[in-house]
């Protein structure tokens, strides 16, 4: 095989066993890659009613057929497993340069299964796997935990993916981290880990990338590389980061402040791309084979890194990377700080102590509205969590990632928080994954998206306001519901490949990525074998939550969504019409009214074998 | 003077793009660890720079190999390895100021940058002109600016007390 290396890596933590199995060409060509045959081997192999945090559980990291050749950010791989924070199946992307770096050891895949008596860290060194023991590092942040496992081993070269305090102490967002500053964000995808008792996966590999037809895919990488080079997403992308984004959702009143009960945030322009770079910008960074370079490598001033309130003495002075979009919504608007040394070093926070700063912020969101309502006081916490305050944002997000006083209630997720306390209906997000940095009722199809999205709540499986703002009416539900399926189909294959899918926004398509493909695996696949191929995966998914309980009923926004229109801004008044995407949007994909895939569907994709 | 490869470290965003096509140039398939250009990372000054060999105009491992398996190349003035006449003693990997003579794995004899025979692919590659083919003056003076830059984020970095 070609494109693939055809190998996976089992690992068995309660044993200490590891194997190394085949992966079937059939396999690979039905599923592609990455999220892809990470989910076959899942569903073929978990029952979807087991606790998340069970040893039954299994964790997945899956590359794709791209992954680790040059084609611009070809950098990516994918955690799925069931989510502690969901209950549902999930898929964790994450860039640096781990995911090229298990290619290179010969691995499509990494099963890890069980869980260790001890805290343990796993070296894959090509063929040589290593279970040995993480006591010394076990409590140790991210960054720290990196540079002692190199250490430790001698190896300066190896790749490190880890956890932090908070995948240790199952905090129900925490993330897998790798090369630092990159996130396997979603889900609590960490949390996973930190059950199996798996502080660090450090890998080397010096093996090869090998492709099926090279002069094919030399010239369809070079042909790639020039569309990517001059197209002004791109150039965007590199000189603002993502948070150029806030300028759009600002315009179009879909920038969700103060726990979504505004859709504008006044400071909104000393936390975007430009003000980012004018103020605390160092430099941009690349994951691996990235022509793009959306990563920002900030530092704090002088003074900025001694105020703020945290307990765990560390090192502000050091250059680190963030933030995003996503951050700066989550860390600035949605708690309504405009402070960006502050959102700076909650960001950074997250990143060390290993937790998705989206669901950290928008959790501290809800807390903060529930303590404006009076149903926390002073007693519960050590900071007053008003809206703005740059103090408790900061230290909340340490406190959760420790689960120190409060931050305990936090890290369980501002579901589980707003249920504990009484009041659900702060909980902002779906199937009890937070929203990202998206209102809904400034972008319609993101309320059908975040709605039926396999993880929960995520701006990644289906990107509407780009084409909301410019082709459609971003107010309308007509039409969305349908387009959002083949959507998330796309997106489903483009992740499949194991390319980052930022190269849609930044000149490098899907279909521009599909000659890539054919010329590295030798299968001679359609641009309508792709889509086929994410419809597949994307209802395996469907099928994996309905066996784990859930239902149509699931498929929900929260109240303030679809009954409260905002006060003020270009969608005041705009509500989500829900009900109007969901039904289209089931007929579309060939499911019934009550979101099960009809049979005649299975059929068509293949899946009629699966059990049910 | 001839022309030599450049390195303009601020441009570079560590993507490693130059490592991939050197390593394809040099055997045809995507394997870092065969490459004669490596991308070095340091995460906390926030700078990225390749590293390749400058060709200095007085080659210390060119001086040093005991079968004299470096020579010039007339054509680029590259030094070039002769890969039949390397006998794997290492000698050139130590005496190399910069650390960019590299031994291969499997074949355990040296190995080093040789300029693509004037065309260097780690110079077409780079989406951010951070590596240059010009004419320089054989001594990797771009090495200097960088690692007063770098030495100088390490101190700013030092934590101050709060008194001072």
């Amino acid at each position: 095989m070609a494109g693939w290396t055809g190998k996976l890596l089992r690992v068995n933590l309660t044993t200490g066993s590891t194997a190394v199995e085949q992966i079937s060409e059939a396999v690979c060509r039905d599923y592609l890659g990455a999220r892809g045959i990470a989910v076959r081997y899942l569903y073929d192999e978990v029952d979807p009613r087991v606790d998340p945090l069970a040893p039954e559980n299994k964790l997945i990291f899956a590359t794709g057929p791209l992954t680790g050749t040059p084609i611009p950010c070809a950098a990516r791989y994918m955690v799925v497993t069931k989510g502690p924070l969901t209950g549902a199946i999930t898929s964790s992307n994450s860039g640096g340069h781990w995911g090229p770096e298990l290619k290179m050891a010969g691995y499509d895949l990494l099963i890890v299964e069980g869980r260790a008596s001890s805290p343990s860290y796993l070296l894959i060194y090509d063929d040589q796997v290593e279970l040995r023991d993480a006591t010394a590092f076990w409590g140790e942040g991210v960054f720290a935990t990196e540079d002692h496992v190199r250490r430790a081993l001698g190896l300066p070269d190896v790749r490190v993916a880890s956890i932090g305090p908070a995948g240790e102490r199952l905090v129900r967002f925490a993330c897998i981290m790798n090369d630092k500053h990159r996130a396997a964000g979603r889900s609590g995808v960490g949390a996973v880990m930190g059950s199996k008792n798996l502080k660090a996966i450090a890998v080397r590999g010096t093996g090869q990338v090998r492709v099926a037809n090279a002069h094919a895919f030399m010239q369809s990488y070079w042909k790639l590389r020039h569309l990517m080079q001059d197209n002004p997403g791109r150039i965007g992308f590199t000189k603002y980061g993502t948070a150029a984004t806030m300028d759009l959702t600002q315009a179009h009143g879909g920038l969700p402040a103060h726990n979504f009960r505004e859709g504008q945030f006044e400071h909104y322009d000393n936390l975007d791309g430009k003000a980012i770079r004018a103020q605390r910008l160092v430099t941009n960074k690349a994951c691996y084979a990235c022509t793009i370079a959306c990563g920002r490598v900030t530092r704090l001033s002088e003074s900025a890194a001694r105020h703020l309130v945290t307990m765990h003495p560390r090192n502000w002075q050091v250059a680190a990377e963030g933030p995003e979009y996503e951050t700066a919504w989550s860390l600035g608007a949605d708690v309504g700080v405009a402070d960006l040394d502050a959102v700076i070093k909650a960001h950074w926070l997250c990143n060390d102590l290993g937790m998705d700063p989206i669901s950290m912020g928008a959790t501290v969101a809800a807390a903060m509205e529930l303590y404006e309502q009076g149903v926390i006081d002073d007693t519960q916490v050590e900071v007053p969590l008003r809206f703005g305050s740059a103090d408790a944002l900061v230290r909340m997000t340490e406190a959760t990632g420790y689960r120190e006083g409060f931050g305990d209630v936090l890290a369980e997720g501002s579901k589980r928080m707003g249920e504990a306390l009484g009041h659900p209906e702060v909980f902002m997000g779906s199937k009890g994954q937070e929203f990202p940095a998206y209102d809904p009722r400034g972008f319609q199809g993101m309320g059908v998206a975040y709605a039926t999205s396999n993880r929960g709540a995520c701006h990644l499986r289906a990107w509407t306001p780009g084409i909301e703002t410019t082709i459609m009416d971003p107010h309308t539900p007509v039409g969305k519901g349908p387009w959002v399926a083949d959507e998330q189909n796309r997106t489903t294959a483009h992740d499949n490949m194991g390319i980052c899918s930022f190269t849609g926004a930044t000149g490098g398509s899907t279909e521009d990525l599909l000659p890539c493909v054919v010329a590295a695996t030798g299968v001679d696949l359609t641009y309508d074998d792709l889509l086929t191929i994410g419809a597949r995966t994307w209802n395996l998914e469907r099928l994996f939550n309905l066996r784990a309980g859930l239902t149509r009923a699931d498929d929900s926004l929260p109240r303030r969504l679809l009954e409260e229109g905002h006060k003020s801004g270009p969608a005041a008044g705009v509500t989500v019409n829900l009900e109007a995407m969901l039904q289209p949007y089931y007929a579309h994909r060939g499911w019934t009214a009550d979101g099960v895939p009809t049979p005649e569907k299975l059929t068509e994709l293949g899946l009629d074998a699966m059990p049910k | 003077m001839v022309k030599q490869l450049q390195i303009v470290p601020r441009q570079c965003t560590g993507c490693r793009q130059c490592e991939l096509a050197c390593a394809w140039v040099q055997t045809g398939t995507f394997q870092p660890t065969h490459s004669l250009i490596r991308v070095h990372v340091f995460d906390e000054e926030a700078s990225y720079a390749p590293y390749a060999c400058v060709q200095c105009a007085e080659a210390w491992c060119m001086n040093a190999c005991p079968t004299n398996a470096i020579f010039t190349d007339p054509t680029t003035g590259a030094k070039r390895i002769d890969a039949g006449a390397c006998v794997g003693c290492h000698l050139c990997t130590l005496v190399c100021p910069y650390g960019t003579v590299f031994t291969l794995p499997q074949s355990g004899t040296a190995a080093k940058c040789d300029l693509c025979g004037g065309r260097p692919a780690c110079v077409a590659s780079c989406p951010t002109d951070a590596i240059q083919y010009t004419e320089t003056d054989g001594t990797g003076s771009w090495f200097d600016e960088w690692s007063r830059q770098v030495q100088t984020c390490r101190l700013a970095m030092q934590p101050k007390s709060v008194d001072s």
